[in-house]
Order: structure tokens, then sequence, then C-alpha cells
């Protein structure tokens, strides 16, 4: 099957606008302009079951539809903050197939009404980021952008936004406050963003990746895409493969392929490195439970790992062979979220902060009996109480590697 | 003062947005970028342009990494220090970069050519370790390669890499 998502492995140039227009590109846009009403394209995108590819998987279409019919500002903002451990399939898209993100949120702002576009980009990719800035010049400069878009009444404009090294910043209300300058911080919902967003206007914030995949349905239509994937989970997912693997990097892979599959199958992760055995695996970064070879003939997608206690999340895989200290692994973790908690809510604040302390106490010889009911403890006291997702998120490492590897833990106890 | 130095840089940052305190991040960039680091003339010289209180914009540049509140040496090492990397030695890489530059990990050298940080990750883990520099990445790196890295930038030759390498690709951004 050729490439939907990355397509510029097939196709070199794609990221100018003249070879990206030769090969279809802008045609899903056209046509969505010439021969669907706004209330259309919404429908068509809810019928393919679009899913979120930041990682929440809540249906593009149905976001869409939140957004209020009234004339006024409305806003589309695209999510290219990609920050969790592990995952790298964003910034490979913006760097070698920007228009296809472009146009995905052209279609977007067409279908809602709005006529501007950000995209917020984390500040380290201000250098991936020029092949992008260079595609929206390329844009403007043959009417994708700007005033009556291909002959259309449609207008729209698109801005960049870079940010300064935040992960908070792609939590989506984070991530308008971020772009609003003022803190990183999460706000308290509702109001959601489709009703009061950016500016307090109404807002789609989407995933780079979920925005790549609105243009070929458009072309060719929800049943096309529904066909790709599993009954649940349609269309293609961008895996990103990481630590201890042959074959790293990222892949487009129907959604209902086995985990299995990716980390052995020659095609893709190709086995683990030196000859070693597979120990574990961290599907989502560090944001999902973390699973052992007993789930890994689960199928990747939405549904998938439900049964498995953990989450498709971003599909970032992180491998690890028999030679890693799981303790150690969690304490990495912890410390990413505790260095990135933006200090708002109570829970997520001091939860991370005495984590980290516990993490390092054990790692440092002097863990103590209580530790490990103490860090159970602190996790639960976590789960729910947070007012954005980072807080639970940091329990995930904590309470999965306990379960599946207590010993470990005991084996750091010195008293 | 930022706005002598960056004047169509700074418009065509306010254009962008309905609000202009939406340009506090980008406005703090040039700051860096004229005063190396964000001491009390950049808060000022921001805080002035965007009618803000020095806290206010005091608070959002502590909140980013990617402003440094302390000088800085002329290249930053910014090695990502997360699972995915440390999984592929990049707490050796960490030891290795300090013990040859003589430095503890977020300190300078004496002649002011090198800081060396940790950092959380930068969306590169398949080239695992790796590091930026200025906002450059470099990756699949090893010592040897680390060690042929800094002998590049002491000499300044470095296939490119300025000092504000990235801000340089923000500012191209700038002319439309």
């Amino acid at each position: 099957m050729s490439l939907i998502l990355l397509r510029h492995r097939d196709i070199k140039g794609i990221h100018q606008f003249d070879v990206y227009s030769a090969n279809g590109g802008y045609d899903g846009l056209k046509k969505a302009l010439r021969e669907h009403a706004p209330g259309e394209v919404i429908d068509i995108v809810r019928k393919s079951n679009i899913r979120g590819r930041g990682g929440a998987g809540f249906p593009a279409g149905v976001k869409w539809g939140f957004i209020p019919k009234a004339d006024g500002p409305k806003y589309v903002v695209v999510n290219a903050d990609e920050s969790e451990a592990g995952t790298f399939k964003d910034r490979e898209l913006i760097e070698f197939n920007p228009h296809q993100v472009i146009e995905g949120a052209l279609i977007c702002a067409y279908a809602i009404g709005a006529q501007a576009c950000f995209i917020y980009f984390r500040g380290e990719f201000m250098h991936a980021a020029r092949t992008f800035e260079s595609a929206l010049r390329e844009a403007y400069a043959n009417n994708a952008l700007g005033s009556n878009i291909f002959g259309s009444d449609f207008t729209c404009d698109f801005y960049t936004h870079y940010g300064a090294g935040a992960y908070i910043c792609g939590e989506e209300t984070a991530l308008l406050e971020s772009l609003e300058g003022k803190l990183g911080q999460p706000r308290i919902r509702p109001p959601f963003p489709a009703l009061e967003g950016l500016y307090g206007k109404p807002t789609v914030i989407n995933n780079v990746e979920t925005l790549a995949n609105v243009p070929p349905v458009i072309i060719n239509g929800p049943d096309w895409y529904l066909d790709i994937g599993t009954e649940k989970s349609s269309g293609p997912k961008i895996v990103c493969l990481s630590g201890h693997i042959n074959n790293p990097g990222n892949f487009e892979v129907p959604m209902g392929i086995t985990y299995r599959e990716l980390i052995f199958g020659e095609r893709y992760g190709n086995g683990i490195p030196n000859g070693m055995k597979f120990k574990a695996l961290l599907p989502s970064g560090g944001s999902a439970p973390i699973i052992v070879e007993a789930s890994l003939d689960a199928h990747l997608s939405y549904e998938g790992l439900m049964e498995h206690g953990s989450l498709l999340g971003s599909a970032s895989l992180i491998v690890m062979d028999e030679s890693v200290d799981m303790v150690w692994a969690a304490m990495k973790l912890v410390h990413f979220f505790n260095h990135e908690s933006c200090g708002k809510c109570t829970p997520c604040r001091e939860g991370t902060f005495w984590l980290d302390r516990i993490y390092r106490r054990l790692l440092s010889g002097k863990g103590r009996e209580s530790d490990v009911k103490l860090l159970e403890s602190v996790a639960k006291q976590m789960i729910g109480e947070t007012l954005c997702a980072l807080g639970e998120f940091a329990t995930s490492p904590v309470l999965s590697t306990l379960k599946h590897f207590p010993e470990e833990y005991y084996d750091k106890i010195s008293d | 003062m930022v706005i002598d130095r960056y004047p169509a840089e700074i418009e065509a940052i306010f254009a962008k947005y309905p609000d202009k305190r939406s340009a506090v991040l980008p406005v703090l960039y040039l700051a860096q970028e004229n005063y190396g680091h964000i001491n009390q003339e950049a808060i000022s010289d921001v805080a002035g342009l965007l009618d803000l209180d020095p806290t206010q914009v005091l608070s959002i540049a502590g909140f980013y990494t990617l402003f440094h509140e302390e000088p800085v040496g002329k290249y930053v090492l910014e090695i990502c220090s997360d699972l995915p990397c440390a999984l592929r030695g990049a707490d050796e890489l960490v030891e290795s970069a300090c013990r040859k530059l003589g430095i503890e990990k977020d300190g300078t050298t004496e002649d002011g050519m090198f800081t060396v940080k940790t950092v959380m990750c930068l969306a590169a883990c398949d080239k695992a370790p790796m590091l930026q520099v200025n906002l450059r990445y470099e990756e699949n790196l090893d010592e040897q390669k680390l060690d042929a890295l800094i002998e590049r930038l002491r000499k300044d030759d470095a296939d490119g890499i300025a000092p504000n390498y990235g801000v340089e690709a923000f500012k191209e951004s700038l002319k439309r």
C-alpha cells in the first residue's frame, strides 16, 4: 500500500508546492470548496471517524461539530508542540510533507468558518520548521492561502508561533494560554475551547498528524478511510519506534497491526539489538502504562490495549531489553513529569515532586521498606485529582512497574 | 534596546496577533539574542514593548527552558537525557561532555565558549543519543562524535552553527 501520511518517502520533493499539486495536493481543499457546504465537510470527517492522533483519540469531526454556527471570529490551531518522550512523528510531517498539514488545517477552517489558522511549534523546531515556513510562502504565492482561495469566497490566513520549551504546552488549553502570551498552564474547563478558545473565540485544536489525514479523506470519501484499520480505529497511524530496537524510526501502518509485529517484524523494528531479550514496552512514551511480553499480541488501535491496562496514546513505542533496571526507567519518566509539571494544581505539583524524591532515594541505595507503599500511595492520591492529564500520566510508570516488576523495587531497599 | 535593533522584526511579530501580549515569547527570543541571556534590561525592554509588568515577563521567561536567566556560553550544548536517549547512552554522554570541557552540568567554560545542560525529550528519539547546540540538532552521537563536534565549535567551524542559530531561522520566517 502506498503511504498516505508519509508521502514524502514515495514522492521526492513533495514539500514543494508544485510537486505536491502535481500529485493530487490541494485537490481535497478544492473539492471541499467546490462541492461541499461547510457542514457537509464536517459530516464527511465525522463519518470517517478520524480520531485525534496526539494521544487523546477524540473524534475530529465531533470536535469540529461543537463549533457554533454563528458568524464571528473563529480559529484553527495546529498543535505542533510534540514533546512526549519517544514521539517524533509530527516533526517528520512538518519537515518533509508540510503542505498536507496546511491543507488539512485549511479544510478544517473552511468547515468551521475560521479565517485564521495558527500553528504552535515547540521552540526547538525553529530549524525543522523552515520547510514549513517556506511552504506557507508558496501557498500564499499560489492562492492556496490568503484572500479568495482558489477563486472561492473562502479567505484564510496562516500564522506560525514558536513556544520556548515546555511539554505542558501540548495540552490544548495550556497551548492557548501560551499562545496568548501567558504562562502555559491548563485552563479549568468548562468552557471548552470549542466555545471559548483562543482569545475567547471558538477554536478547534488538532494535532499535526490528525490534520494530515483530512485531505485524502475529502478526496476518497469516508468509506475508503473506514476500510483501513479496525472497526473502531480507522485509518493509518504513524508509529514511532525508539529505545532498544534494531531499526528505530517512524512507520506508517494501518491500525490493527500487533505490537509484536511492529517490534520484531523485518519491515519494522526488526528485533532487539545485541542478542538481548525483550523486557518491556512503553506504548505511548511516558504517558501510558508499561506492558510486558504477554501483551505484545494486542492490536495497535484505540481499543487494542484496553484489556491489557494500557493505551494507544500517540503510538510512541519505547522498547526496553532485559538489561534495563525498571526502577531506573520509572525514575527517568517521573523526573520528566516533575520537571514539566506546570505547578498550577497541587496534586500534580507536589505529587510529581515527591515521587521524584522517593525514586532518587531508592536509586541512591538508601531505599526504605516503606518506600514501595509510599510510591503507590502518592500515585493513587494523584489519580483523578489533577487539572489535566499530565499528573495522571506521571502515575503510569510508577504503578505499572510496581505491578509488573515489584521485585526490582524490593532489591533496592537497604534497611 | 531590543526595539532599536529589531524594528522590522517586532513590527512583523505584532502584525501576527490580535493581542499584543501574544508577542511575548517571540520578543523574548529577540531580547535573548540581543543581551545574550534574559537579564534585567531584557525583561524591562520586553515589558515596555508589550505594556506588561516586568514581573509578568520574568515569570514567563522562567517558565520556559529555552530562555536563559544566567549568562551562557557561545555554544549551549543541550543534551537530551530522557528515557529513549538514556537507553542509548545519553547519561554517559553528559558525563563525557562535562569531563572534556572541565565543567559541571549547567556550568560554562571559563573562556565563555561552552555551556552544558540536560534537556527533556527533543523529538528525535530514533537518532538517540542526541543534543541541540544553539537549537541545531546533532544526532546519532557517541563520545567520538561529540568530541569532534566540540573541536569544530571551538574553532567556530561547524557547518554554519552560529550563536542564535535557530533564532536566525525564526527571524527569516518574519520576512513575508
